[in-house]
């Protein structure tokens, strides 16, 4: 049931991102024929010659809903079409990007992990000690600063000043490190404030009293009963932040040059390459559907009480 | 929790910052701002070329001349319709295959369907002759081996194109052969060992597009890139004082100008055109933005060849005289300061586009410039087709852009598409038969000596395009290579001369 239900969610997403997408494209200002062209052949070559050239080529001037409609057909058999940029399938494309941006931010959030939540339960057991207090500030800060902020100042200090990372590119896992780390810091700075909550709450509950009464020490208690109850809300904030995550991927992968989706996304709306937007809109709302899927699936094995 | 976090992010951190220390893996690293969009030629031909991957048949000296490519020679018929390119022997594709005249003019006809190159060079037909190349015009052009220069003309072999036309794989003639290529952002390419001139040096380089200029600049400070180019002009004056890159800078044949529309009545003369000049601090504007020397004295940079004129009296930067000019038109200052005749105010909207981060700098500097005369600009920062679609549509005033006068290697290629008489990325509203008639006669190879001078002139007092600043190409070199040099003509990073330095 609880599948059937978000297959049908997902069904819907696509229906509405797709329109929604094809619209708000078809309704920007400008020619499409003329950026499509700039798209292809670059600013010193877009000219009307190279505009009329692909007005022809692609039928711009046809029925709009004739457009969509061949769109929502061609999905329905799994093809997403063809760039209008590059002519190669846009699945291939979308494919090769979403792989790229998935590692990014699977490292991010792993990263985010071993970041936050260890310290926001170090500081949640002392609640108002100077390392809660010092936490507040950090996470604070880091949570207020842009990501484009946090991503030059890494690449300063760890590839130019100290020449321990490669300072932007792709293919090596060294170049992980820096747009991962840039994406954590935000995302632990959520997480960390989370925890510390989350573990406060538990320090002061009667459980907790209970199982330190009956001879357990602070870290055992925190390791048998703990963890689990910190992780409910831990998840939850999990997900939420997956919105965080593909924001913050779109601007960190254009400071790193790194080939995601992200990246793509905001050259196909340039360039009002349709096939690319709907196919990576489409991609993206897919994934959240599917993440949240997998958050929900989690939580029921974490706290099974709802479950039953 | 015995594993604190700060030593396990320093382990993580140091064990993957091992091969970065020694990223000097023999592989020579570009970043440059184009991004790889297709094989195909026509999108992203000019990283190919750059990249030393794919050829053409003429080539450009760094002096500009003409010289020999894929083509040993050429040669015109006496009525100058029938040119014949004579095609290199013993040249041979990255697969293997040689090149003889039929591939090349298999490349050529592919290029001759695809629009703007060799369509508006009036080609009739390319046809292979034995070892020549055949190309028909429809009237003479003795540019015609410039437009052969262009990257859109590169030759690659016949088993690169699809059906249609469209490029799917770059198999080239270059000193360097592609091992593996990941649209958008990166290639990779090894020495071709089957190319027909001399070896390059470093056997195994790379491409990165690296679209922010500030991360290319860091890409270069750090050591990860060894040849970084068309750096920003904040990057340029850090870079310099570093011990690590050298930086490169040198003047190219692309000028920033003001495109105006001379039909609308506030800019239909040209004293009102001059007034607009008047009131633009060149040299001001080029130190402060783009932190030149100086600013442009004229529309063609000095490196333009014949279309220089040092005698050419300068632009010049009064914003007294140009108050005076516009009193004259029988504009008078508002309430507000903003010049009005006959209840119109002189109102304009610039359009230009951030795809060169100087330009919206520009306009903002423009804007300043203006209002001390009275003139009040609204700026549009767009995307670049903006400038092209509103000229076909006439609703634009002014374009802030820079133009390449060397995208064919003859500055004529581009004169007649954008002044003779108009042109999307040039004239507007203004038609000048004596200068398309000095264009024609140059095109056609049929002018007097100092023809060009002559054009030239008209265009600066006519001003149907407002000069503003003559471009720098920079770039940043690793010192650990040598060798590393600018093309002004901006068509090839010179990687087959660059050399590790001992």
């Amino acid at each position: 049931m609880p599948l059937l239900s978000r297959a049908l969610q997902a069904v819907m997403v696509a229906l509405i991102v797709g329109v929604a997408t094809f619209l708000m494209m078809q309704s920007l200002p400008g020619d499409a024929a003329f950026r499509i062209a700039a798209g292809r052949y670059g600013y010193d070559n877009v000219n009307a010659g190279a505009a009329e050239a692909v007005r022809a080529e692609l039928g711009l001037d046809g029925p709009l809903l004739g457009q969509l409609l061949r769109w929502m057909g061609d999905l329905a058999r799994l093809d997403l079409g063809v760039s209008l940029i590059s002519g190669q399938p846009v699945w291939g494309e979308i494919a090769h990007q979403l792989g790229a941006s998935a590692e990014l931010a699977a490292a991010a959030l792993l990263l985010s992990l071993l970041i936050g939540p260890p310290l926001g339960i170090i500081a949640g057991l002392n609640p108002g000690g100077w390392f809660d207090r010092a936490l507040l500030v950090v996470s604070t800060a880091l949570k207020a600063a842009p990501q484009f902020l946090i991503g030059l100042a890494l690449i300063v200090i760890l590839a130019v000043e100290l020449r321990w990372l490669p300072a932007a590119g792709y293919g090596e896992p060294q170049h992980f490190v820096l747009p991962a780390l840039a994406l954590a810091l935000g995302l632990a700075a959520v997480s960390a404030r989370i925890a510390r909550n989350a573990a406060a709450e538990a320090a002061a509950s009667a459980w907790w009293r209970f199982s330190e009464g009956k001879g357990l020490s602070r870290n055992r208690t925190l390791m048998r009963h703990g963890l689990r109850n910190l992780a409910v809300p831990l998840l939850t904030c999990v997900g939420l932040q997956f919105v965080t995550l593909v924001e913050g991927v779109v601007v960190i992968e254009s400071i790193f040059g790194w080939p995601g989706i992200g990246h793509a996304l905001v050259h196909a709306v340039f360039s009002r390459d349709v096939p690319m937007v709907q196919g990576a809109a489409l991609t993206l709302g897919l994934s959240f559907v599917i993440v949240n899927a997998m958050i929900d699936l989690a939580l029921r094995r974490v706290d099974p009480r709802g479950a039953a | 929790m015995r594993l604190t976090l700060p030593s396990t992010l320093t382990a993580l951190i140091l064990a993957l910052a091992a091969p970065a220390v020694a990223a000097g893996d023999g592989s020579l690293d570009v970043a440059a701002p184009f991004e790889i969009v297709s094989p195909d030629p026509t999108t992203s031909g000019s990283i190919f070329t750059r990249m030393s991957i794919a050829e053409t048949l003429v080539e450009v000296g760094p002096d500009g001349a003409l010289i020999p490519g894929l083509a040993t020679g050429w040669e015109v018929s006496a009525d100058g319709l029938l040119w014949r390119f004579a095609i290199r022997e013993g040249v041979r594709f990255h697969d293997g295959t040689p090149l003889d005249a039929e591939a090349a003019a298999n490349a050529l006809r592919i290029a001759l369907a695809k629009p703007g190159l060799l369509d508006r060079a009036g080609v009739t037909r390319i046809e292979a002759e034995g070892s020549a190349v055949v190309v028909r015009l429809a009237a003479p052009l003795s540019a015609l081996p410039a437009f052969l220069a262009e990257y859109r003309a590169q030759i690659l072999a016949p088993s690169s194109y699809g059906p249609d036309g469209m490029a799917t794989a770059v198999i080239g003639t270059g000193p360097y052969r592609i091992t593996s290529m990941e649209p958008p952002l990166t290639l990779n390419a090894e020495a071709f060992a089957g190319y027909w001139g001399a070896a390059p040096a470093i056997p195994k380089v790379s491409y990165s597009a690296v679209g922010r200029a500030e991360t290319r600049a860091l890409m270069a400070e750090s050591g990860d890139s060894d040849f970084v180019y068309n750096l920003d002009p904040a990057s340029v004056s850090r870079l310099s004082g570093s011990d690590d890159v050298t930086v490169l800078s040198a003047p190219i044949p692309r000028s920033l100008l003001l495109k105006v529309n001379a039909a609308r009545p506030a800019m239909n003369t040209p004293e009102a055109r001059r007034a607009l000049s008047l009131a633009i601090d060149r040299v001001g504007l080029a130190q402060a933005v783009l932190r030149y020397p100086e600013g442009a004295t004229q529309l063609f940079p000095p490196a333009v060849d014949g279309w220089h004129d040092a005698a050419l009296p300068p632009l010049a930067y009064d914003p007294k005289e140009a108050k005076a000019i516009l009193a004259g038109l029988g504009w008078a200052p508002g309430a507000d300061g903003v010049l009005e005749r006959d209840g119109a105010r002189f109102a304009l909207t610039l359009t230009t586009y951030p795809d060169r981060p100087e330009l919206p700098l520009v306009a903002a500097v423009l804007e300043q410039q203006f209002r001390q005369i009275g003139v009040t600009l609204s700026i549009d920062s767009t995307n670049s087709s903006e400038i092209p679609a509103r000229h076909a549509s006439g609703a634009l005033d002014l374009g802030l852009l820079a133009r390449n006068f060397a995208l064919v290697p003859d500055p004529i290629g581009t004169v007649m598409q954008d002044y003779a008489p108009t042109g999307d990325w040039g004239a507007m509203g203004w038609e000048n038969a004596d200068f398309v008639a000095l264009a024609g006669a140059i095109a056609r190879g049929e002018a007097a000596p100092g023809a060009r001078a002559q054009a030239a002139a008209i265009l600066q007092a006519e001003l149907p395009v407002i000069p503003i600043a003559w471009y720098r190409q920079s770039l940043a070199v690793s010192k650990a290579v040598k060798g590393g040099m600018i093309d002004p003509w901006e068509r090839t990073f010179g990687l087959p001369s660059i050399a590790w330095a001992e």
